[in-house]
């Protein structure tokens, strides 16, 4: 069938500083490039190309130029172009669309209608280069009160403590699975976690061997609904346990990994047959209500002696503060809550860019609701999905969050620009791929070394909103809207984030 | 008269202690003079006086300092009304004030000493909590009526104007106690309101605090949680209930509550000896929500106890000083050389580090029993 899809992209040459070297020709997974018969010449088929931008870092003349493909259909603003293609697509495919990463439509940011606060006169902004400035943040469930006997001069703690995580920074890596990323960006999350002092969590892949003794004290290891790599080993070797019920970028569906991605290491891992989709449910099917999630929390207790702290994760969806509620009083130490805007390896287009609410009205009606019930404290709640830079951090604590994660900001750091291919397992950056000659592009002592300076960078920029706003410890900003200021925005949208209008 | 807005209410203060550790009692005149001596750090918008071992004669009783404002003579009958039916009054009286005072629209002042009648579901709770609940109702429900103190052998005083002009107002100097607080107001965005001065009383527990908190939303969040709503909007609110459940309900030493409150920093922690390494990092994990932020300094008392305590990084110092039995805390020194020229020891404490003055066991029993 002939194809009437537009390009997306159109691939420029600047001739005279092309040398006609083959490096492009070596770096396009895509196939954009390819030499001529006689290899005096590089074709290029810009149809093929998908905007990895590869091409144009790696050329070593600076001769390339990728821009979206500028030719379209006679302007619509109902029927767009992203409209008219999926429509086509389907009309020649008869299929699901699938797509990587997190939705790209226009929604309203939140993020970006809130303003933060500083401090003028009646109290001194605190300078980070000259005091201290505290970004410390423990994770679990904390007692109501502590009960303290003081004999003489010993003072001992009475009340029992539940374990709680400890991270140098409120910036943890979200789960990415091995399968869906490849071990050097698997490895290089692990590495980077362990040098920074914070955690990382493996997804649903499980957590290879060979990494278990080194990585498994900052791995959050996930227990999905495919349960893949779960053993008993795999659960006691972590820092903590993630209970997966649902993901921001596709809410109310389960998992797919191609069969085509699960290779010998990935099927010992994942302790499936090598070569066989791993499919996860859209539920887990121990899990048909709240009390059947207790029991899953309380058998994941009992595997690991109550040592390890229980995290929940959902996809923010509409009743998120009920569903939170019961998540806490079934015995969760941690929720994770993912909004729409959270990032796949691979989701059904339609799920990703219709399911689902944004972060920052979740982590609000969370936080609130939680307060209201008297039972905050009782858990941390980690806000994931979106986040795109420091301000987002600090935002998204100020509304109520302990901590959050970061899967999409991490992945750029790697290498990632974002071009959505990623369930098609030919990544060109060596992330979301298990093509060996691909995945070694991606060095993880390299990728470990510029998360870890994405950490350190986020962490200088947020002790310096805080101590602008007069706070030297990350716990004096967690749910502090006073801090926040909304503009552009309406009562409604106000009064569910729970802060003042600018000005106000 | 005009009410505090509806938003946060910033303040910088003048702050002052003075507490007679062998329960002695002396009137209020050492008092007024050391405020007089931080004229310039209020602006005439707020002054008060917190005062122990006032009402000996009555010391079983609970006193309610009630203010009437605008002389509503509705909300009095009213609050007479809801005492009669929840307390035996056993004695009242308007507080008598000196009309030639230099101070603007006064509202009635009236005291009440009462003993808890407790009915129904309300026999289940102590006293305390009785007379807490009570006098809440009072303050959200009646209107233009507010109990401005309500413990035991104790009252607070306080208003619109210099400490001077309300101490003059109130007659403080014919006073005795064993222990006086008072405040000197400079609020920044509200134009001054009789309720909104200092001290801050529950109980016999009095609050004078100096500062802003940048922290007062995680803070005022976390103690929603255990029913204490913040109305006044005021920052010393935030540090009254902190105090008040920490020491009175969770009963936790104020040695232990300034660690809470103004803890030191990791950097300090983690090179502590293991076993208070893990008393800080278990308190600082468990009760971060109460880490008070930003710049202030606190006085506060209750019977037999007073203390002084500032922010973790000393952005709003304390000044100490004894003399004999007499235990010092002022904003300033120069307040409390001002009283007492020849002072024993006079020190300036490390930020979160308590200044505490108690009284001797055998004393307590004289103020209390």
């Amino acid at each position: 069938m002939k194809s009437h899809l537009l390009p997306d992209f159109i691939v420029e040459r600047i001739e005279d500083r092309c040398n006609r070297c083959g490096v492009c020709v070596k770096q396009c997974p895509w196939g954009v490039y390819s030499w001529n018969d006689d290899k005096t010449d590089i074709l290029i088929d810009y149809t093929k190309c998908v905007g990895c931008q590869r091409c144009v870092v790696y050329c070593p003349n600076n001769a390339l130029i990728v821009k979206p493909y500028y030719g379209s259909y006679r302007p619509n603003a109902y029927w767009t172009k992203d409209i008219i293609s999926d429509i086509k697509k389907q009309a020649e495919q008869g299929g699901v669309l699938l797509v990587g990463t997190g939705s790209d439509r226009p929604y309203k940011v939140y993020f970006d209608h809130i303003l933060l606060n500083a401090s003028q006169v009646t109290n001194p902004s605190i300078d980070p280069l000259r005091e201290p400035m505290e970004l410390r943040t423990f994770l679990g469930r904390k007692p109501d009160q502590l009960e303290i006997e003081i004999r003489d001069d010993d003072i001992e703690i009475k009340t029992e403590l539940y374990p709680n995580l400890v991270v140098e920074t409120p910036i943890l890596f979200a789960g990415m699975s091995y399968g869906a990323i490849s071990k050097n960006a698997f490895l290089a999350l692990a590495m980077a976690s362990k040098e920074f002092g914070t955690l990382f969590c493996t997804g649903e892949g499980g957590l290879p061997k060979d990494m278990r003794e080194e990585y498994g004290p900052v791995a959050i290891v996930q227990c999905a609904s495919g349960r893949f790599g779960v053993d008993p080993e795999y659960l006691n070797c972590a820092a903590a346990i993630e209970i997966k019920i649902g993901q921001g970028a596709k809410p109310g569906i389960g998992g797919h990994l191609p069969g085509e991605k699960v290779t010998a290491e990935i099927s010992a891992t994942r302790m499936i047959p090598e070569g066989t989709d791993a499919l996860s449910p859209a539920p887990h099917h121990d899990i048909y209500s709240i009390e059947d999630l207790s029991m899953l929390i309380y058998a994941l207790k009992e595997a690991t002696n109550y040592e390890k702290p229980v995290f929940v994760k959902i996809a923010a969806v509409h009743n998120v503060a009920a569903i939170a509620s019961g998540i806490v009083r079934a015995g969760a130490d941690v929720i994770v809550i993912d909004g729409f805007r959270g990032g796949t390896g691979a989701s059904p287009k339609v799920m990703r860019d219709h399911v689902g609410i944004p972060i920052e009205m979740a982590i609000a009606a969370v936080d609130q609701r939680l307060r209201e019930e008297g039972i905050r404290h009782k858990c941390s709640i980690i806000a994931s999905g979106g986040i795109r830079c420091s301000a987002d951090v600090v935002k998204a604590i100020a509304l109520g969050a302990d901590a959050v994660y970061i899967g999409t900001a991490a992945l750029i750091a790697l290498g990632c620009t974002m071009c959505q291919k990623c369930y098609t397992g030919k990544c060109a950056w060596g992330i979301c791929t298990q093509d060996p000659n691909l995945a070694k592009r991606l060095n993880p002592k390299e990728g470990a070394k510029r998360l870890v300076n994405l950490l350190r960078a986020w962490s200088l920029e947020i002790k310096d909103m805080l101590g602008g706003m007069g706070i030297n410890a990350i716990e004096s900003l967690r749910g502090n809207r006073e801090h926040l200021r909304g503009i552009g925005l309406e009562e409604w949208e106000l009064r569910v984030l729970g802060i003042k209008g600018a000005g106000e | 008269m005009i009410k505090p807005r509806d938003d946060k209410d910033f303040q910088a203060c003048g702050l002052f202690g003075v507490m007679d550790r062998s329960g002695e009692r002396f009137n209020g005149k050492m008092v007024v003079e050391a405020m007089k001596n931080m004229h310039v750090r209020g602006n005439g918008l707020g002054g008060g006086f917190a005062v122990y071992g006032l009402y000996p004669e009555y010391k079983d009783y609970y006193c309610l300092h009630v203010m009437i404002q605008d002389w509503n003579e509705d909300a009095k009958r009213e609050v007479d009304k809801f005492l009669d039916a929840n307390f035996d009054i056993v004695h009242d009286e308007e507080i008598p004030t000196n009309e030639d005072a230099n101070v603007v629209n006064p509202p009635l002042f009236w005291r009440y000493f009462v003993y808890p009648q407790k009915k129904g579901d309300d026999k289940r709770l102590s006293d305390d909590d009785y007379v807490i609940k009570k006098v809440m109702y009072i303050n959200t429900k009646i209107k233009d009526a507010y109990v401005i103190s309500s413990g035991k052998n104790m009252g607070v005083f306080k208003g619109v104007g210099f400490p001077e002009d309300i101490a003059e107002f109130f007659m403080i100097e014919k006073y005795k106690g064993y222990i006086w607080t008072a405040h000197s107001r400079f609020p920044t965005n509200t134009p001054g309101w009789w309720g909104g001065a200092h001290p801050f009383c529950i109980l016999d527990w009095t609050v004078v605090h100096n500062g802003e908190i940048s922290s007062y939303g995680t803070n005022k969040r976390y103690l929603e949680m255990f029913g204490y709503y913040c109305t006044l909007q005021t920052d010393t609110e935030v540090m009254a209930y902190a105090f008040d459940l920490l020491m009175r309900r969770q009963k936790l030493p104020i040695e232990i509550v300034a660690k809470i409150l103004a803890p030191p920093m990791w950097d300090i922690i983690d090179h502590m000896d293991e076993k208070r390494k893990k008393l800080y990092t278990t308190l600082r994990m468990v009760y971060a929500p109460l880490l008070i932020n930003g710049p202030w300094t606190v006085i506060v008392a209750h019977h037999g106890e007073m203390f002084g305590l500032t922010d973790r990084i000393r952005l709003r110092p304390i000044t100490a000083g004894e003399k004999g039995d007499l235990l010092f805390l002022s904003s300033e020194e120069s307040a409390i050389r001002a009283v007492c020229p020849n002072l024993d020891r006079v020190w300036t404490p490390h930020g979160g580090e308590p200044v505490i003055g108690r009284i001797n066991e055998k004393a307590l029993k004289k103020v209390v029993e």
